[in-house]
């Protein structure tokens, strides 16, 4: 246990290497997923078998294969792209770019079926009153889609981020130095693995417990004079 | 076997001058990646098998609220379901090694040292906690009347539990296992981590070997694709058959006689 408190600074500094990964995948993830919901939803048939696709290719293959593919595929098709055109030299990708770019692509399909549904929750004639109001499509979705599919969304979305969260400890594996990486190569060195990963465990109970609890202020706000089922 | 040599090297020749993805070298490490994805399938099988064996009496436990053994599951689902299922792994493959009285106990040698055991052990009780938490939200959800009414039929507990309960809450739990199953699934990828040579192992084994960048990773994603829709078809088959009641219906049986003199 003291061995643990010695090593603090190390794993606080894993700790906001994830968070930090895990806030900007979201953000990523949270305009993918907008985007291909509102691909999803469009009236076009090219961009609704784009945005069916993204979804269900991501949803099936498992985030790690994913990942894998990404920062080490990736990284050789930006290489090779370059020795072609001879753009830019050889690019070395940063783990935490690959790991935020990964994440946000694998949730923005998670995101993109809450935002779908939620959407389509909201009765179509509101939608048609607001047109016949004279709003134009940028007002109709500030004013009426909006508020009201975040609160639709929030459920799904919630999952999507504690999720997400979770998936961060992945990106130890292609070698960034996160909460989870800096726990393992500390317990090696002093031999006492357990203690540190029990400390993992309890750093990403803490994160989801204080994230479920703001999502759930969250939902109390924007459910806000909706009668409860 | 002629056609067989011809498309082996139809293979390699766009391999070699087409394709950027070396499709012979899949082909010919085909029987790796099968070998990966039984490993696969079995840890799934295996963790969801023994999975939902622990988590229905747990369930059961938890909608009847036993007083003591109610916060006990409580708290170990949440602890599963919180954290990640790498650190989970970890914990029980490099963690329990920390502890002398571990190595030295009769589990070490077949089973706390082998990479195999820990694995299934972890995803045996991290899909335990989830299918715990969404069983008993099934058990809750089953209609107050039908209970009444088999204590009305005088059944006792056991036999309420057993006829009524339990078979309706399976049913309407069926939707939430296919989405465990396919986590489940997607969950064992973390068997490569800890060096066994599932899907994602075979893949990455094959990168390494051949220094390559896409092959391994594609060929593994392809299969687990296959796999998933497997599932999906799998359990829309069981859908149609345990939910049937629940489908809205095809074709209006009543029409005819609604419109017959």
């Amino acid at each position: 246990m003291n061995t643990v408190l010695e090593y603090k600074s190390i794993l606080m500094q894993g700790t906001l290497v994830t968070v930090s990964l895990a806030v900007l995948s979201l953000l990523l993830s949270v305009l993918l997923g907008l985007l291909a919901a509102s691909l999803k939803l469009s009236s076009s048939r090219m961009g609704r078998r784009i945005g069916n696709v993204y979804v269900t290719l991501v949803r099936s293959v498992p985030d790690l294969v994913l990942m894998m593919l990404i920062f080490y595929g990736g990284q050789a098709l930006v290489n090779h792209l370059g020795g072609l055109t001879g753009w830019w030299d050889y690019v070395d990708l940063n783990q935490f770019i690959a790991g935020v770019l990964t994440l946000g692509f694998i949730f923005g399909a998670y995101m993109a079926e809450t935002f779908r549904g939620a959407i389509l929750a909201i009765p179509a004639g509101q939608h048609e009153a607001a047109v016949a109001c004279g709003m134009n499509r940028c007002q109709v979705f500030r004013l009426v889609t909006w508020p009201q599919m975040v609160r639709h969304a929030l459920p799904g979305f919630s999952n999507n981020w504690l999720v997400l969260v979770k998936s961060t400890a992945l990106v130890s594996v292609i070698g960034l130095h996160d909460l989870v990486w800096n726990a393992v190569s500390a317990g090696r060195s002093t031999q006492q693995l357990f203690s540190f990963l029990s400390a993992v465990l309890i750093i990403y109970l803490c994160i989801t417990a204080i994230s479920d609890l703001c999502l759930r202020k969250l939902d109390r706000r924007f459910s806000a004079g909706v009668e409860r089922g | 076997m002629d056609d067989e040599r011809s498309l082996l090297q139809y293979l390699q020749h766009i391999s070699e001058n087409v394709s950027p993805v070396d499709f012979y070298l899949i082909a010919d490490n085909l029987d790796r990646f099968l070998a990966g994805a039984l490993v696969t399938l079995q840890l799934t099988f295996l963790a969801l098998l023994f999975g939902g064996l622990f988590a229905v009496p747990l369930a059961v436990a938890r909608a009847a609220r036993t007083p003591g053994l109610n916060p006990a599951i409580w708290g170990f689902t949440y602890l599963f379901r919180g954290t990640p299922l790498l650190v989970q792994t970890y914990l029980i493959y490099y963690g329990l090694g920390q502890f002398a009285v571990v190595r030295e106990s009769f589990l070490w040698d077949p089973i706390l040292s082998s990479p195999w055991w820990c694995v299934l052990i972890a995803f045996t009780l991290n899909t335990t906690a989830y299918t715990t938490e969404f069983l008993r939200g099934a058990i809750l959800s089953v209609p107050n009347g039908e209970i009444e009414a088999a204590r009305a039929c005088g059944m006792s507990w056991w036999t309420r539990l057993r006829l009524v309960v339990l078979p309706g809450a399976f049913r309407r739990a069926l939707p939430a296992y296919s989405n465990e199953v396919i986590f489940t699934l997607h969950g064992s990828v973390i068997a490569s981590v800890v060096t066994l040579q599932d899907l994602l192992g075979v893949g990455r084994w094959l990168n390494g070997r051949y220094y390559l960048a896409y092959e391994g990773y594609l060929t593994a994603m392809v299969f687990y694709m296959i796999i998933v829709f497997g599932i999906t078809r799998l359990f829309r088959l069981a859908e149609r058959r345990y939910l049937g009641h629940l489908r809205p219906r095809e074709h209006d049986e009543l029409l005819p006689m609604t419109t017959s003199p």
